[in-house]
């Protein structure tokens, strides 16, 4: 097995304090370790078996199939333990925090769904969690700050900036500054500095592994299209990475246009195209202004509300291997309304931008293979409060 | 992937003729500023450009020359400042907020310049939005003698480590009591002007009772480098000062404790300001 990946083209690399790079080198040969290590890797696969209830089924959805004239494959990434894609990496780092002989976890959050999957693995390992998460995502997705509680995380509420998952993230960093001794910072996406951009798409890439395998067993025949939501990009990597050797298979990442591109308040940096930057940790497509002050993002869905993107994505949109999209608050939430009524799935809202791809923009596919990320609940109060019930 | 290994430049005595390029100005200030007799330890305190807003800095940064400050270490405001701790990120959101740019910021380092070596301290992102080249060419042009870039370790230096050279400026790399010794070396041969060596293990901020640590990172410091070592994070009292001369150190930081006075006396930071650097300038008397 080849070093695992710095730099992606022209993105990637580690751009933190001195402090911190040792614990990243020390993180990169414990993950070289952990893959060479039978049992290791016999643990992750039993827990993401018996606990996480992997596989994920593929479900070809009957009406939202016939809604868009072609079939549609949902890998059910929200039927997860934790509902949610997210327990794959921190079931995966949480293992490898204990191999390091790290007792204490820190983590940030947008959607919650990364910080209570954090705070199950470490409820399982009995591993110490605290979970930074930016003040207006505490408000907007109060029912997974009560779950970190009952889990035994300290949810840590972050006042800094916007108060969203950006300023999380930053805080989160200046714990590990501080606390690197004995902390492990599992990372939520495939951001960062490296290693961890390709450690966390490894770590999700069983959701393209298993859904390519299933695909192929059922219909015979490879996607034309591989979708999926895009906040920092790890469910999008997770599924891509099993088919980017798959030229005839089109890898379309869907970004939070927010409010639109046009408006600024957006979280679409990838779609967006303008400067690379340097965001927490590594060179990618970011929100910038002339001054490289990091600008904040904007989108419904605290998951998308990022404003940037993993190195790995940059590069494939560079590379012309994928094609990045962006999809309205409001067209997200006519999907996530349309998806509920039509097939009794309640997505989350972050998938819901995926959704109103598939389903409304026209296209010559004749199959899709969409990451249902994860389930929605976490968004009822937020969904109900924006869409008149009527519209439901 | 690293660099080509530096030339070493003997801190203060520059053999004429090793410089192609005109780093010598920089590096040369620099040199001068920890060499003063007199003096157990250069004093250099941070100033946040910009807070509580541009003039107003400037009025601190002239207090610390009239204090006693041997240098300044000069802060951009930035939007993620991860190697700062609440008050030093306090400061600069404020200091953004009351509309600092960066070329309000080079205005800043034009002022003080004629007074005492500038050393700008400037997160990653900011160096690359205006350019490298361009950033450096600027920061060259406002008088500057130095740069840190707290996020931008030995791996991704060697772009800005050659427009620095190119620019007369001298790239100031950061060690940390979480270094390697082996990395530490790479690092020291590689700093131009000073080591900043971070005293603790952690963000920037006032700290009680960190003495003790002082001296093995000190030690462990000045034996990877031929440049002069400078300490800092969590120095606030002469008493810290003293001790990090103490311990060997040829420079001292201060930050948060300066900055966290001119927050507390919104009406006369600058005299507030003047007061606690000549008493950290006391404390460092040979
Ligand atoms: C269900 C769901 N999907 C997608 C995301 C976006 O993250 P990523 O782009 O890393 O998959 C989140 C993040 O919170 C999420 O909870």
């Amino acid at each position: 097995m080849s070093a695992i990946e710095h730099r992606f083209g022209p993105y990637g690399g580690q751009y933190v304090p001195e402090t911190l790079m040792p614990a990243l080198a020390e993180l990169e040969l414990a993950w070289a370790g952990a893959l060479a290590d039978p049992a290791w890797t016999a643990e992750l696969a039993e827990l993401l078996r018996d606990f996480a209830g992997r596989p994920s089924t593929l479900y070809r959805a009957r009406r939202l199939s016939d809604h868009a004239g072609r079939p549609i494959f949902l890998k059910r990434e929200d039927l997860n333990h934790t509902g949610s894609h997210k327990i794959n990496n921190a079931l995966g780092q949480a293992l490898l925090a204990r191999r390091m002989g790290k007792t204490r976890i820190i983590a940030e959050t947008g959607a919650g769904q990364h910080g209570v999957a954090t705070a199950t693995a470490c409820a399982l390992l009995g591993l110490e969690c605290i979970v930074y998460m930016g003040v207006e995502d505490t408000r907007r997705q109060m029912p997974n700050v009560q779950r970190m509680e009952l889990l035994g995380a300290r949810v840590s509420s972050v006042e800094a900036g916007s108060g969203t998952l950006k300023d999380a993230t930053s805080e989160a960093i200046r714990d590990w500054v501080t606390n690197v001794g004995d902390t492990h910072y599992i990372i939520g996406s495939v951001v960062g500095p490296a290693p961890y951009p390709a450690l966390v798409r490894e770590l999700q890439r069983v959701i393209g592994d298993e859904a390519r395998a299933q695909l192929l067993e059922r219909e015979g025949r490879l996607p034309d299209r591989v979708v999926a939501c895009v906040g920092g990009g790890s469910n999008a990597m997770g599924i891509f990475a099993a088919f980017v050797d798959d030229p005839d298979v089109q890898l379309i990442g869907v970004e939070a246009a927010g409010e639109g591109i046009l408006t600024g308040r957006h979280g679409a940096p990838l779609t967006a195209g303008n400067r690379a930057g340097i965001l927490h940790g590594s060179m990618s497509a970011i929100m910038q202004d002339a001054d490289g002050q990091i600008v904040e993002a904007h989108s419904i869905s605290a998951g998308l509300d990022y404003p940037g993107a993993g190195p790995e994505h940059a590069w494939l949109r560079d590379s012309g291997r994928a094609t990045y999209v962006a999809v309205s608050d409001a067209d997200a939430l006519r999907a996530f309304a349309l998806v509920t009524r039509l097939e009794g799935l309640l997505p989350a809202l972050e998938t819901a931008h995926a959704f109103h791809h598939v389903l409304e923009e026209p296209s010559e596919s004749t199959m899709d293979l969409l990451c249902l990320s994860g389930r929605g609940d976490k968004d009822l109060g937020q969904v109900l409060d924006k869409l008149g019930a009527e519209e439901l | 992937m690293s660099a080509p290994e530096a030339r070493r430049v003997p801190f203060g005595t520059h053999p004429s003729g090793t410089h192609q390029h005109s780093a010598a100005g920089g590096e040369q200030r620099i040199a001068a500023a920890f060499g003063k007799p007199g003096r157990r330890a250069a004093l250099m305190p941070y100033l946040m450009g910009g807070f509580p807003d541009l003039d107003r800095s400037r009025g601190i940064g002239e207090a610390y020359a009239d204090g006693g400050a041997d240098l300044v270490e000069l802060g951009v405001p930035y939007s993620d400042p991860l190697a700062d701790g609440p008050v030093i990120q306090a400061a600069g959101t404020r200091a953004l907020r009351s509309g600092a740019t960066l070329d309000g910021v080079l205005g800043v380092c034009e002022a003080l310049a004629p007074r005492l070596p500038v050393v700008l301290m400037v997160y990653a992102n900011v160096v690359y939005a205006r350019g490298v080249q361009a950033f450096t060419a600027a920061l060259r042009d406002a008088g500057a003698s130095g740069l840190i870039v707290p996020d931008l370790p030995l791996e991704e230096a060697p772009l800005v480590l050659e427009a620095c050279d190119a620019s007369g400026l001298a790239l100031v790399p950061l060690v940390a009591p979480t270094s390697p010794d082996e990395r530490m070396g790479r690092i020291g041969a590689r700093a131009r002007g000073f080591l900043y060596t971070v005293s603790v293990t952690g963000t920037t901020g006032e700290r009680v009772a960190l003495e003790d640590a002082f001296g093995p990172i000190v030690t462990r410091a000045k034996a990877h480098t031929h440049v002069p070592v400078a300490l800092g994070f969590g120095i606030a009292t002469p008493e810290q000062a003293r001790a990090a001369a103490d311990a060997g150190a040829d420079g001292v930081i201060v930050g948060s404790r300066l900055v966290r006075a001119a927050a507390e006396h919104a009406d006369d930071p600058a005299g507030a300001v003047r007061d606690i650097v000549a008493g950290l300038a006391a404390g460092l008397h040979a």
